[in-house]
């Protein structure tokens, strides 16, 4: 969870070792299934990519290529890692289709992207992504682009899909709606760097850093109507990023601590780590049905 | 100057009269076939399609609706920016279609200042060539309603009302923020005095934790300016925040309108109960998001016949599809277009 220039996205491409130059991977470790990443090669990642670790994108209609059939853009993916049959990769392909809830799939295999509504474009790509039975999928906003009631069923399209491929799913979104309705553990930053993970639960009910705590009670909620609180400010600048914590400028329990360097992670419950300096002396409010 | 909260407004709704009144507004766009030498209209675009409805004084009234359901038309059409096919809106009590056809150059202009707009992307909406002071007192220019040697007075005023600092007048937009950038449009539709302001998804391109300064500094000018405000979104959540009453659209109608707090505490129509569930709340415990609705909103050029939300209804029933359900009052101020409400 971040807003816009938090490196929600930037972390996501740099799982996948794709973030576009110039940006590169400076330093660090990236673990998966017990493996560093960072010290595969090139030819050693392109395996990973799809069949291991896939992801899916804001908007479906820039991620898909639109000289194609929907059908060339999945045979594409499945032939790019393993050799299948015309047949086989036809019949897969349908198989996708309708997994994903696209209704009458051999007909509308052979159409192009245009052809399809917003949402049904991220039905197709979530269909691309899960081609290859990835045991991870990215969602980067997968449903900012689509109206609200195509974005109920695009969210219980993956919840399903998850459960279905018992794999693991990794929701990137500004959405606190989203968010406590599709996870079960959150990792909150701010101008690049993580300030808090917690259990979503936890998280929405005692949120220990002060910018998740303004975040919650910034955000205006349908069940009923409640006193907005503002943050002041702007978020900062990445090229001179704030000293010391990042968000401090805009924080009003910062001391002079805070501006002279950045606190670390640390341990403050079961499951629930934040990086701030004056955790301990605050009580946050949360966000939680009881009034 | 900053301001830290929107109480709940409900003691304004009752009492004020209606400002604007709208009547039977009907806005279609031909659509033409795609020859190379001749252009014959196929079709048209049903994109309002007979709506009523009053916004009354100092009041903030919301359309609600997805993406292509005439929101934003009806806002163009209410401000005379296109003209309608027919029907008519009636803003303190004149005809404006009429007037804007036979008014002179200074009646039109005098129109056009009580009525401004905000629009959603703050971005394309404010010309990078001009001072932030340049683009406020443009309307000073314009009107002439203040005079040349108090003009900067008055873009300070401004600047203070909608939360900026004297020293932003000299910069170019490029130097603000998403969040600053929609204050300086605020503050060049206050600009004019106008009695009259339609917000169109004014927070919906703007980062979380700006949302809330801009909806907080609406909802304080409207109490402090006592403006009225048509207030544009497909968010539901900032929708109840801010307005008073709302009115849903679907496929160019206005299916139901009622209050808020009624509309969200107790909808009849089956779209609006979709609508209302299919939105996330920020809260793990209450898991209330389910997609009702299967498929997609049809057409606007070749709508369902009947009541248009009929194919995607649970409810429907063959009555459904053979007469058009109209607009009636159910209850105290809480109007539904439904032949077979719950």
């Amino acid at each position: 969870m971040g807003e816009s220039g938090s490196g929600k996205t930037v972390t996501a491409l740099s799982v996948l070792k794709i973030v576009p130059k110039p940006g590169r991977i400076v330093q660090g470790k990236i673990l998966f299934k017990d493996q560093d990443l960072l010290l595969k090669s090139e030819k050693e990642m392109q395996p990973i990519r799809g069949s291991e670790i896939a992801m899916i994108f804001q908007d479906p209609s820039s991620s898909l290529n639109p000289l194609y059939k929907v059908e060339t853009q999945l045979k594409d993916v499945l032939l790019a890692h393993q050799s299948v049959s015309k047949e086989e990769s036809h019949r897969k392909i349908v198989e996708l289709l309708s997994l994903v809830g696209i209704p009458d799939p051999e007909i509308r295999m052979r159409e192009f992207p245009h052809q399809f509504s917003g949402g049904m474009k991220q039905r197709v790509a979530i269909a691309r992504a899960l081609a290859l039975q990835p045991t991870l999928l990215f969602a980067d906003e997968p449903t900012t682009a689509l109206d609200v009631t195509i974005q109920a069923q695009v969210l219980e399209l993956l919840e399903d899909l998850k459960r279905k491929m018992g794999m693991s799913l990794v929701m990137i979104t500004h959405d606190m709606g989203v968010i406590a309705k599709m996870t079960t553990r959150v990792v909150v930053m701010y101008a690049g760097n993580v300030y808090e993970i917690a259990k979503t639960e936890d998280l929405y009910e005692h949120p220990r850093h002060p910018y998740t705590a303004l975040l919650l009670a910034a955000v205006p909620r349908l069940d009923r109507r409640k006193t907005l609180s503002i943050i002041p400010g702007n978020i900062p600048n990445l090229i001179e990023p704030p000293s010391g914590c990042r968000f401090h400028p805009r924080c009003k329990y910062a001391i002079d601590q805070c501006a002279e360097s950045p606190p670390t992670l640390e341990q403050v419950d079961t499951d629930h780590y934040v990086a701030c300096y004056r955790w301990s002396f605050l009580t946050l409010k949360g966000e939680t049905s009881r009034k | 100057m900053e301001f830290s909260n929107v109480e709940r407004r409900d003691e304004q709704k009752v009492t004020f009269e209606s400002f604007i009144q709208v009547r039977d507004l009907v806005k279609y766009f031909p659509v033409y076939s795609t020859g190379v030498l001749t252009k014959k209209q196929v079709g048209v675009v049903h994109a309002v399609d007979h709506i009523s409805f009053d916004i009354k004084k100092q009041e903030t009234f919301a359309l609600v609706g997805e993406s292509g359901c005439g929101k934003t038309t009806t806002a163009r059409v209410i401000l005379n920016l296109i003209e309608p096919t027919s029907g008519e809106v009636i803003v303190d009590g004149e005809n404006i279609f009429e007037k804007f056809a036979v008014a002179s150059k200074e009646e039109k202009m005098k129109l056009r200042r009580k009525m401004q707009m905000i629009f959603q992307n703050p971005y394309g909406s404010l010309d990078p060539r001009m001072t932030v002071s340049d683009i406020i007192s443009e309307p000073f220019v314009i009107h002439g309603h203040v005079p040349k040697e108090k003009r900067a007075d008055r873009v300070y005023e401004l600047l203070e009302l909608v939360g900026l600092e004297e020293y932003h007048a000299e910069r170019y937009p490029h130097e603000f923020s998403g969040g600053q950038r929609q204050r300086i449009c605020i503050a060049r539709a206050l600009a004019v005095e106008p009695e009259f302001i339609v917000a169109d998804e004014p927070v919906s391109s703007l980062d979380v934790s700006i949302r809330a300064q801009i909806l907080n500094l609406l909802g304080n000018l409207q109490k402090t300016i006592g403006l009225s405000f048509l207030y544009i979104s497909h968010d539901l959540s900032s929708v109840r925040q801010i307005s008073q009453r709302v009115g849903v659209m679907y496929l160019g109608e206005i299916v139901e309108l009622a209050d808020t707090d009624e509309l969200y505490d107790n909808p009849l129509h089956p779209y609006t109960q979709a609508l209302i569930e299919a939105v996330p709340i920020p809260d793990p415990q209450v898991k209330n998001i389910r997609a009702r609705l299967r498929g997609e909103v049809p057409s606007p050029i070749t709508p369902p016949a009947g009541c248009r939300f009929n194919p995607r209804c649970p409810r429907a029933t063959a009555y459904c599809t053979g007469r058009e359900p109209e607009l009636n009052e159910v209850k105290k101020g809480h109007f539904l277009a439904c032949s077979s409400p719950s």
